[in-house]
């Protein structure tokens, strides 16, 4: 039978010389470079005690926003899920009553709000999309789970934290980040 | 008694055409197709009288006719302008052409809310094709866009008059359609506005036909009202036995739900057959229907970004191979996702949905 590909190799297989044929020069080498090892830097971190920043272009966890009076901005105006090429995001809409004014920014706006995270590539399309401020991503990776169920983000856990309401709860989610750039 | 029509030679960017005489210069351009038609946002074929509003068809004509062959010194709205044997138009070839549309779309979106996120005419609107096609990115309007105060419209037609650009083709509607109009334009200059007179609402059968005519999306369907963007629903041509009008339509499913009726409209976005108002708001449900097929969406809208047009689904070959047995289900996506649940038939809901129709389908589960 004849090479499948011109870029195959014949190996050569030579008897070994006495000084292979003792293996303790070759074994002793590898120990050698091991134990240089434990003097070098560690390129690994002991996660989550200690955690690398992200990069200010990170994609993570998706995050839907409200504006300083703590209503919603999304308007659920579908451009997210045209423009998601995993077809993740899915929603249904509502219009606001006049009792609702303080709870969503327009007249329209996103009754349910589904994000499935099996599909979701963190592509950001949905980010770029966004017409109202509404859908950014975050500094965070959406956590591990033991069941299909726990993937599917509804508005429960993407909303943030209402500024107005849970001023403690926004403080914390808000990070870091800003102060971060204002010290730069 | 057919009267040999006369034809007259007519040169649009170049491209001649024989059209019969009283041809106006769009519908000529129209005969051509193509990128060489103007936009119209007011001019409607099936409407008398209407056209000549907008400005947006306006053409450049470098040569008036064989006898006389000066061009006409300004730009002329091409709805409104009869083809002359041997008239040389300019459309697209102009730069004056497109210098003046840029200025008309800027005009047009002077006082538009820009509110395309709400708008359920978005994506078919047509202002928002011209000011893709032919507008600025910006605006340099720096005042209060004009607001009024709210009209109701009947139980099936809502009007937002801040996005209206005072086309008067739902006038015209209502002028010829019916035997009494009750809707027209009030009001002067930047005051204008389409209002029904001291609050009548329009009841006749056939008005349901302005949603259609409407450009932007001043006129809406009250059923369909929130309850999706039209590029995710299915457009479906579909017929029935009518009484009163001849019962071809398009529907827009999701799923199996009729969430919307409209007329069927042609490349330039005109109704083919107008449909009256128990075939539009009526029959949403898709047993009423006799469904034909696909509607034929163009390329370049996004409404045709669900391909349902000419779409082969492969053949299922699981339980074939399988002794019969189905695949096993890993999760049926209803048991965790709140959207589109089975329990909630958006379209047998009148008006729009809102807080209360979701709560009470979460009540169910």
């Amino acid at each position: 039978m004849g090479l499948l590909t011109n870029r195959a190799k014949v190996l050569e297989q030579k008897p070994l010389t006495f000084m292979e044929s003792l293996y303790l020069p070759a074994i002793l080498k590898g120990m050698a470079i091991t134990f240089s090892h434990m003097f070098k830097k560690k390129p690994t971190i002991s996660y989550p005690e200690e955690q690398r920043p992200f990069s200010p272009v990170f994609r993570g966890l998706h995050v839907l926003n409200r504006d300083e009076y703590g209503r919603e901005n999304c308007t659920a105006c579908g451009l997210c899920a045209v423009a998601c090429p995993a077809e993740a995001i899915t929603m249904e809409a509502a219009e606001r009553k006049e009792s609702e004014k303080h709870l969503y920014r327009e007249e329209k706006y996103a009754a349910k709000y589904e994000i499935n995270m099996l599909r979701c590539i963190f592509c950001g399309l949905c980010e770029e999309a966004c017409p109202k401020d509404a859908i950014y991503m975050s500094e965070t990776f959406a956590p591990s789970n033991f069941t299909r169920k726990g993937f599917i983000y509804s508005k429960d856990e993407l909303l943030i934290p209402n500024p107005v309401d849970e001023k403690e709860k926004y403080e914390i989610a808000k990070g870091k980040r800003e102060v971060q750039l204002k010290n730069k | 008694m057919s009267e040999e029509v006369k034809t007259v030679k007519v040169t649009i960017d170049n491209i001649t055409i024989d059209v019969p005489q009283g041809t106006s210069i769009l519908n000529a351009a129209r005969m051509i197709g193509g990128d060489v038609t103007p936009p119209a946002m007011c001019y409607y074929s099936k409407l008398k009288g209407s056209g000549g509003k907008c400005r947006t068809c306006l053409v450049e004509v470098s040569k008036g006719s064989e006898a006389d062959p000066r061009p006409m010194p300004k730009l002329v709205a091409s709805c409104r302008t009869g083809v002359m044997d041997g008239m040389e138009v300019k459309n697209i070839t102009s730069p004056r052409v497109t210098d003046a549309r840029n200025g008309v779309v800027e005009f047009l979106l002077l006082n538009h809310p820009l509110d395309c996120p709400v708008c359920d005419q978005a994506g078919e609107c047509h202002l928002q094709d011209l000011g893709y096609m032919h507008g600025k990115e910006a605006t340099r309007y720096e005042f209060k866009r004009r607001t009024f105060d709210k009209h109701e419209l009947g139980p099936y037609i809502q009007l937002h008059m801040t996005r209206c650009i005072l086309c008067y083709r739902c006038v015209y509607v209502a002028d010829q359609l019916t035997d009494s109009r009750v809707h027209g334009v009030l009001s002067r200059g930047d005051h204008s506005e389409i209002a029904t007179y001291i609050e009548k609402s329009l009841d006749n059968n056939f008005i349901g036909n302005v949603i259609d005519v409407c450009p932007v999306g001043a006129l809406t369907d009250k059923t369909f009202r929130f309850k999706n963007r039209v590029w995710f629903t299915k457009p479906q041509n579909a017929h029935r036995d009518c009484s009163c009008c001849s019962g071809k339509v398009t529907i827009w499913q999701r799923g199996e739900e009729v969430l919307r009726v409209t007329a069927r409209k042609d490349q330039w976005g005109e109704v083919e057959e107008w449909i009256c108002n128990e075939c539009r708001f009526e029959k949403k449900s898709a047993s009423d229907w006799v469904i034909e097929g696909p509607t034929h969406v163009s390329r370049h809208s996004v409404i045709s970004q669900g391909h349902y047009e000419n779409m082969k689904k492969p053949k299922e070959i699981f339980s074939a191979v399988h002794d019969g047995r189905s695949p096993k289900l890993l999760m049926d996506i209803h048991s965790v996702s709140e959207v589109n649940d089975p329990s909630v038939d958006l379209s047998k809901i009148n008006g729009s949905a809102s807080s209360d129709t979701f709560k009470l389908s979460r009540k169910k589960q």
